[in-house]
């Protein structure tokens, strides 16, 4: 049993008072939910007012020809419900819809009702489904950041009118660290719980045993991401990785030709911009490479933006800036963004904007030593090209035994849409283009 | 000869409408083609005053007195744009373009795409209510031409922009329809800049800056919107950013679009009424480029649906005022 307040409802922004003509139901009447229980007149609109619950009316607290002000209490109805649940606030969110202007739209007429000191809740007529409890709680911005952080909206609390999540409310939420622990489910203990595509996986955290003089810290939030994401990926891609021995001698001499006059502009020429150059060749001959994977579905991307895999400084963590529409650009102007995206990440100045969008990924882990390596696909991509150590080796040409450059190159595809002959036809092309790459004006 | 590098303190601040006039002038002085015509412009100096003196510098021959047809005005300045002169056209209200609208819309805006050569006019008229002008001496036609490909649209809110955007439209090779706001005539002022300058067409300008709610708009509700902005930045502690259309087409989707992405909340400001007006077209692209970015649903202030009145107690209820457009803000901060 709980008593509801029926008050004076905002029949319009600019309206602050409303005079009640006529009680429709008398003190002891059963009445409905949405029964007209009396009838008001404001300066704009006159209504009926629809009961806010079902229940029994017990106090009339406004006669008849009485003005008072918006949210004032008029009437009392005892429930069956449990007040809380009954409790609903869609006189202000309503009012609030309206046109701002001075145009009189006509105000819905529904009583406000406030039930002791329950909080607003919003519930009710909305769609019952997750997708339409996200809607009603969230904005497009919202979702969007949700998506991109894994965050769960519906486990946040929002400060928006009806409890609607925020941008602020998700990036506080964010910042506060919170995305991972305390979104996600809190299930059994020693249970990580890592968000992918609209579902969570969970996995067992192995014990550890720590010691005395162990050392443990909190992950930064960018080392959160990348577990995150490393995670992810291998779920829901079906890694293979295939290596190639690529000859560098005829990129070599071009770079040593090309270099001094590209540094006339300022630019840097690194074996890099060959490398993108010949991989984006490759991706227009087999587009499937430059591709997302959609449920049943492969979105093969008409833009060809090419992510380049940064360390931080000192190991302390991983980011991959995105050269857009890579494929309009020269060799000048590829080295001049890789070498402008590098400085801009290592010095962490690089925009949103500049880590998102990627269709395929190259990174190099010769540049410490490595030999050749198989990377993990960052997601939604398919294919990521780990570019080994480029050293003098020796190699058997025509029976004789001659000393070349040379470098491995690991490519991981995703093998949901990329077959082996696919991934190699791609990789044969990528070696072609570098070992007879054409002379640039 | 003029005195160069005389310290900006020196020189007087210019009203809005001197600051036209002067724009006026100095192009007329600097181009013998530039000509203007229109309904008591010459020997009465202009409904406003704008053109007092010009008959007297110009002559008859540049600055000529029409009959009382908008359609024979505009007219014979597309005709003369076609012969190489420079043509800027007045209309004693721009209420009054009605009657030249098929020359408008079905010549001047045409040109370019039929010959080539665009008409190189400038149509140029007081706009906009709040001087108990009544239904035929208030209105904002913008969107009238908004669906008009062809014609430029231009609608300074300072003066700086006034001189500086009229100077542009004559200068510019296709029909500009420049609407001045008979509000701000004498209201606002400021110290120009001595040198030649030009406010380009197609550039917004950021008139506040702020993070948290965009409003966009043009004109004399630039003014209000600022207002507005400051009320809620003393009592809500909100930072609204306003930005200043300027043109009205072609639009500067860059600057909206950039503005709403950092700010995630589009608030649209006219003075015209709702139905139609510029700010649909301003809501449709926000929607089609950022609608990932919002935080809220885009709304509109404007005036309602009927006529300018003319009873001053119901202008004001008509027009755009602060508390419409704090109400409109708060209501989209707290969603």
């Amino acid at each position: 049993m709980a008593r509801v307040d029926v008050i004076m409802p905002q029949m319009g922004e600019s309206i602050v008072e409303g005079t009640i003509t006529r009680w429709m139901a008398n003190i002891g009447d059963e009445v409905k939910r949405d029964e007209s229980i009396l009838e008001i007149s404001t300066d704009k609109v006159d209504a009926d007012i629809p009961s806010p619950v079902a229940g029994t009316l017990i106090e009339i607290l406004v006669d008849e020809g009485n003005t008072v002000e918006v949210g004032t209490v008029i009437a009392r109805i005892e429930t069956e419900a449990d007040a809380a649940v009954s409790a609903v606030e869609t006189a202000k969110t309503s009012a609030a819809a309206e046109p701002a202007a001075a145009t009189a739209a006509p105000a819905p007429a529904a009583a406000a009702v406030a039930a002791g000191p329950a909080p607003t809740k919003i519930d009710g007529d909305g769609p019952g489904t997750r997708e339409g409890r996200l809607r009603s709680r969230s904005t497009p911005v919202v979702r969007r950041i949700a998506a991109e952080h894994g965050v769960d909206i519906s486990r946040l609390t929002g400060s928006g009118i009806a409890g609607r999540v925020t941008k602020k409310d998700i990036l506080a939420f964010i910042e506060g660290g919170g995305a991972l622990p305390s979104g996600m489910p809190t299930g059994a203990p020693g249970m990580l719980y890592v968000p992918i595509h609209g579902d969570t996986l969970e996995i067992k955290i192995p014990d550890v045993i720590v010691r005395e003089n162990d050392r443990v810290e909190e992950m930064s939030v960018m080392r959160q991401r990348i577990m995150e994401h490393m995670l992810m990926s291998r779920r829901i891609s079906a890694h293979v990785s295939s290596v190639f021995e690529i000859d560098f001698e005829r990129v070599g001499a071009l770079r040593r030709k090309l270099k001094p006059r590209f540094e006339q502009d300022g630019v840097k020429l690194t074996y890099l911009a060959f490398i993108v150059k010949a991989v984006l060749e490759s991706l227009k001959e087999f587009p499937v490479l430059n591709a997302s994977v959609v449920g049943r579905k492969v979105v093969y991307h008409s833009d060809y933006n090419v992510g380049m895999a940064v360390a931080m400084d000192a190991g302390s963590g991983l980011i991959v800036p995105v050269i857009k529409g890579a494929d309009e650009l020269s060799l000048l102007g590829l080295a001049r963004r890789i070498q402008e995206l590098g400085e801009r990440a290592r010095t962490r100045q690089l925009d949103p904007d500049d880590v998102q969008g990627g269709t395929f990924t190259i990174t190099n882990p010769g540049v410490f030593g490595s030999l050749f390596g198989t990377p993990i696909i960052n997601q939604p991509q398919v294919g990521i090209l780990g570019i080994g150590a480029i050293e003098k080796r020796p190699v058997v040409i025509d029976d004789m035994i001659a000393v070349r450059l040379r470098s491995y190159f690991g490519l991981t595809f995703d093998h949901r849409v990329v077959d082996g002959a696919m991934g190699d036809f791609f990789m044969s092309k990528v070696k072609e283009v570098l070992e007879d790459f054409p002379e640039e004006s | 000869m003029r005195k160069t590098g005389v310290a900006s303190e020196e020189r007087q601040p210019l009203t809005y409408l001197e600051a036209i006039r002067e724009g006026l002038r100095e192009e007329m002085e600097a181009d013998e083609s530039v000509f203007i015509l229109g309904e008591d412009i010459g020997r009465y100096g202009g409904a406003f005053k704008l053109t007092e003196g010009f008959l007297a510098q110009f002559g008859a021959g540049r600055v000529i007195d029409m009959p009382i047809s908008e359609a024979a005005i505009v007219g014979a300045a597309i005709g003369a744009s076609q012969v190489g002169l420079k043509p800027i056209a007045e209309m004693q209200f721009i209420d009054f373009i009605a009657p030249a609208f098929d020359m408008l819309v079905n010549f001047a805006a045409k040109y370019r795409y039929r010959t080539g050569d665009g008409a190189s006019i400038v149509v140029r008229g007081p706009c906009g209510g709040g001087g108990r002008g009544g239904p035929f001496h208030s209105q904002n036609v913008e969107s009238y031409f908004l669906n008009v490909a062809g014609l430029k649209m231009v609608a300074p809110s300072t003066p700086h922009d006034a001189k500086g955007m009229l100077k542009a439209a004559i200068r510019d090779p296709d029909p500009v329809l420049y609407f001045e706001h008979k509000y701000l005539y004498r209201r606002v002022k400021e110290v120009l800049p001595e040198e030649d300058y030009v406010v380009p067409i197609g550039k917004a300008r950021c008139a506040r800056e702020g993070d948290a709610l965009s409003v966009i708009t043009f004109g004399a509700m630039v003014q209000r919107s600022l207002q507005a902005a400051e009320v809620i930045a003393d009592e809500d502690g909100a930072e609204i950013e306003v930005i200043d259309l300027r043109t009205l087409n072609p639009m500067d989707d860059t600057a909206i679009v950039e503005s709403v992405k950092k700010t995630n909340r589009c608030l649209i400001v006219h003075e015209a009424s709702r139905t139609g007006g510029i700010a649909g077209e301003i809501v449709a692209r926000v929607n089609e480029y950022c609608f990932e970015w919002l935080d809220a649903p885009v709304r509109r202030v404007t005036a309602p649906d009927t006529p300018v009145p003319f009873s001053p107690p119901l202008e004001d209820q008509y027009l755009v005022q602060v508390d419409d457009i704090t109400s409109a803000a708060r209501w989209m901060l707290a969603y």
